[in-house]
């Protein structure tokens, strides 16, 4: 589903992925762990089409379609989802407006028109309490003056929303309490499909105990350095990054 | 009025200003130039009594003696008032015949405004007047408001059917001596709406007046009057357009809202004149004077959505006379390509526990220059006065401009007042986690802009509203490159 070749990006000139390789099929989750600054979130943004980065070598295929000359928003109505490690907040915009406007632009790229609103209602009502949140919350603002579990809940939200085909969850577990981890986590497992993929970008173990990856991949320096089963996961938490960078320094 | 996504791209796409076609009609112009003579024959053409001739005569000689303002944060050509033509007429318009008898040429320039002067109005309960260049040629459902006692007809014709209230109150908010453009307006003025509410009486639709400068080189100098009499309750409309044009078009406007004891005011502005091209050429200039007295327990709330015009100056302000009397200024004032705006509000308390709120959003984009200027000002006698003020700005680009000159006097020192002021831009962070949700650029900066914009959307009525949020859309494509 997700196919990435040899792929190298900078931003400002610094080169910060520097060949990574990766396969995606349906069906699977795939964590990617590694230390600060190994270039984790930079692969999520580069996937979504951040313009901020410049990617100079390698490429990114969707079901056999090359993203190169793809923009931020096609990809999203392609079925690319990002879950923001932080999520911005637009004032005066309340959550369910926003929702509206995203569902009806990519019926629009599929030519469909707008989703009737008993059916958009009908749509976050169901989403909503997969995700045990509270009505009022989606006429507020969005993001504004939501708590850290709140602003990961609503991204969460917003892929349960969009059913995208593949969702990258960028740390997603940082900020939520155990309570909140449980919810977003079992939301995400209602989600998963086999028709659809996710990535996990964390730095924990934690969230792999809710969401079991198929595969777990270690980022460091840009590249992937290590793959392996869930269990690899566990390694990293007893020992930490340092064995690995040992290995990979020769 | 339903309005889809399909339509707005249309709009985008061809994003030139829609309401720059010229209708050609058959008009009745003056030759340029102003005089005590020019004077007097706009005085006569519109038959009036000789009380009125007088009051535009010593306007005149006021304006003569007065420098034009330079204080606002404004840079343009200053017209020549000698080579502006000071009355046009489409020659088809007689206040007195009906709709049915109205050049269809005319028609179908409302037809392309958007407004229907028909039974569909009716529905949405709206009553309109609209003056085109010099004169009013339409008032809707005349005869609905009188049977509620209600006058909403064409100034010029006020002036002879009710001469007494008119005596009474023009100038009684903005005199003539006010300022050099409320003086030319004095002078000149050719047509407005003229308004009157009845003691205790809740006008039953919303009254809408649409201005529109359709003739070159003339300049419109219209003027408004609203009396809401005691405990009387009224929303008012007021839109305006006029075709592109690469000359500059002055419009020196008027409007003058007396709150009597325990009225209600509710007074709202689409303002879309010409704002120039892209290059900065051509556009109106906006020069407005707009006042309300609020007597006791009275309230005005102005509302505004300003997103036309090449230089705005305009300060819609009221003096809270009465005790307990309530003024509101809200504000949204969108700038882009060369467009420069000055305006706000002033707010002077002088009656007891008077209340004041300013909410004004600035939106600039391009290379415009938009000012806040607003003056709260509480008197000596004035006990228990309270102002709330806010000021936003919203900035797209990095060469635009946007100011806040906050004045505030306060001799009384019971007064409480508060002001508050935002200055942000909008984030690429924020435009590309809206592209990552499926939502493009342009869309994205609307949702925006609209949400920025939320707290004075909210205030218009909801039909006003729908046409602003798309005016906004429309008024800032292509600012962000």
């Amino acid at each position: 589903m997700l196919k990435i070749k040899d792929l190298h990006a900078s931003v400002d000139d610094k080169e910060i992925l520097r060949g990574i390789n990766l396969e995606i099929k349906a069906g699977e989750v795939h964590a990617i762990m590694g230390p600060n600054g190994s270039g984790k979130s930079t692969l999520a943004s580069v996937i979504a089409g951040n313009e901020r980065f410049e990617v100079t070598q390698g490429s990114i295929e969707l079901s056999g379609e090359d993203l190169e000359e793809v923009s931020p928003e096609e990809r999203a109505h392609k079925g690319v989802f990002l879950s923001f490690q932080y999520p911005v907040e637009i004032p005066g915009v309340s959550v369910t407006n926003f929702m509206k406007t995203a569902i009806n632009e990519s019926r629009k790229a599929r030519g469909l028109e707008d989703m009737p609103a008993k059916d958009m209602l009908k749509l976050i009502r169901e989403k909503s309490e997969l995700l045990e949140i509270d009505r009022k919350f989606l006429s507020r603002s969005l993001n504004e003056g939501f708590s850290g579990g709140e602003k990961k809940r609503n991204e969460i939200f917003q892929m349960a929303m969009l059913e995208p085909k593949v969702a990258i969850l960028d740390e997603t577990d940082s900020g939520l309490d155990i309570d909140a981890l449980r919810i977003v986590a079992s939301g995400v497992n209602k989600l998963k499909s086999k028709d659809n993929a996710v990535i996990l970008i964390t730095h924990y173990q934690r969230l792999l105990e809710y969401i079991v990856p198929d595969f777990v991949h270690v980022l460091h320096n840009g590249k992937i350095v290590k793959s392996g089963g869930k269990e690899l996961a566990l390694e990293l938490e007893e020992k930490g990054y340092d064995w690995l960078k040992q290995e990979t320094a020769v | 009025m339903a309005y889809t996504e399909e339509e707005l791209k249309k709009e985008l796409e061809t994003k030139e200003y829609e309401y720059g076609f010229y209708t050609d009609i058959e008009s009745d112009t003056f030759p340029v130039g102003l005089s005590e003579e020019i004077v007097i024959a706009i005085s006569k053409k519109k038959e009036e009594p000789e009380w009125m001739t007088l009051w535009r005569l010593e306007a005149f000689r006021i304006w003569e003696s007065m420098e034009e303002p330079t204080w606002a944060n404004v840079h343009y050509e200053k017209p020549d008032f000698q080579k502006i033509s000071y009355y046009s007429a489409p020659k088809s318009a007689d206040p007195n015949k009906t709709l049915d008898d109205v050049d269809p040429d005319l028609l179908e320039m409302y037809r392309k405004l958007g407004i229907s002067v028909d039974e569909q109005k009716k529905l949405q309960n709206v009553a309109v007047d609209i003056v085109v260049d010099s004169v009013s040629v339409a008032t809707t459902f005349k005869k609905t408001l009188a049977e509620k006692g209600i006058i909403f007809m064409p100034i010029s014709e006020a002036i002879k059917e009710h001469p007494e209230l008119v005596k009474k109150y023009i100038g009684s908010v903005v005199p003539q001596k006010d300022n050099f453009y409320a003086a030319l307006n004095s002078a000149v003025f050719t047509d407005g709406s003229f308004c009157y509410i009845p003691k205790g009486v809740r006008c039953p639709m919303e009254l809408s007046t649409y201005f529109r400068i359709n003739q070159a080189g003339t300049g419109q100098f219209e003027r408004t009057l609203l009396i809401a009499d005691e405990d009387s309750y009224v929303s008012y409309l007021e839109g305006c357009t006029a075709p592109s044009r690469d000359e500059n078009q002055l419009h020196a406007a008027v409007v003058e809202l007396i709150a009597l004891d325990g009225a209600e005011i509710k007074y709202s502005t689409v303002q879309n004149w010409f704002p120039g091209n892209s290059e900065g050429k051509g556009g109106v200039y906006n020069f407005v004077t707009k006042r309300a007295i609020c007597e006791k327990n009275a309230k005005v709330s102005w509302t505004q959505v300003e997103t036309g015009s090449a230089v705005t100056w305009k300060y819609p302000s009221c003096i809270l006379k009465g005790d307990n009397s309530i003024g509101e200024f809200y504000s949204i004032a969108v700038t882009n390509n060369y467009q420069q705006a000055d305006t706000g509000t002033k707010m002077v308390h002088l009656g007891k526990n008077t209340k004041s709120t300013i909410i004004s959003k600035g939106i600039s984009a391009g290379k415009s220059q938009n000012s806040y200027r607003g003056l709260v000002q509480v008197n000596s006698r004035a006990d228990g006065a309270r102002n709330f003020s806010q000021c936003d700005s919203l900035l797209m680009g990095n060469e635009c401009g946007a100011h806040t000159f906050p004045y505030i006097e306060a001799k009384n020192k019971t007064a409480m007042i508060e002001h508050e002021a935002t200055t942000s831009k909008i984030g690429e962070d924020q435009i590309f986690y809206c592209n990552q949700r499926g939502i493009p650029t342009e869309k994205a900066i609307a949702l925006i802009v609209n949400g920025f914009s939320k707290e004075v959307l909210n205030k218009l009525p909801m039909e006003f509203a729908v046409e602003a949020q798309k005016l906004l859309e429309i008024s800032l494509e292509g600012s962000v490159g």
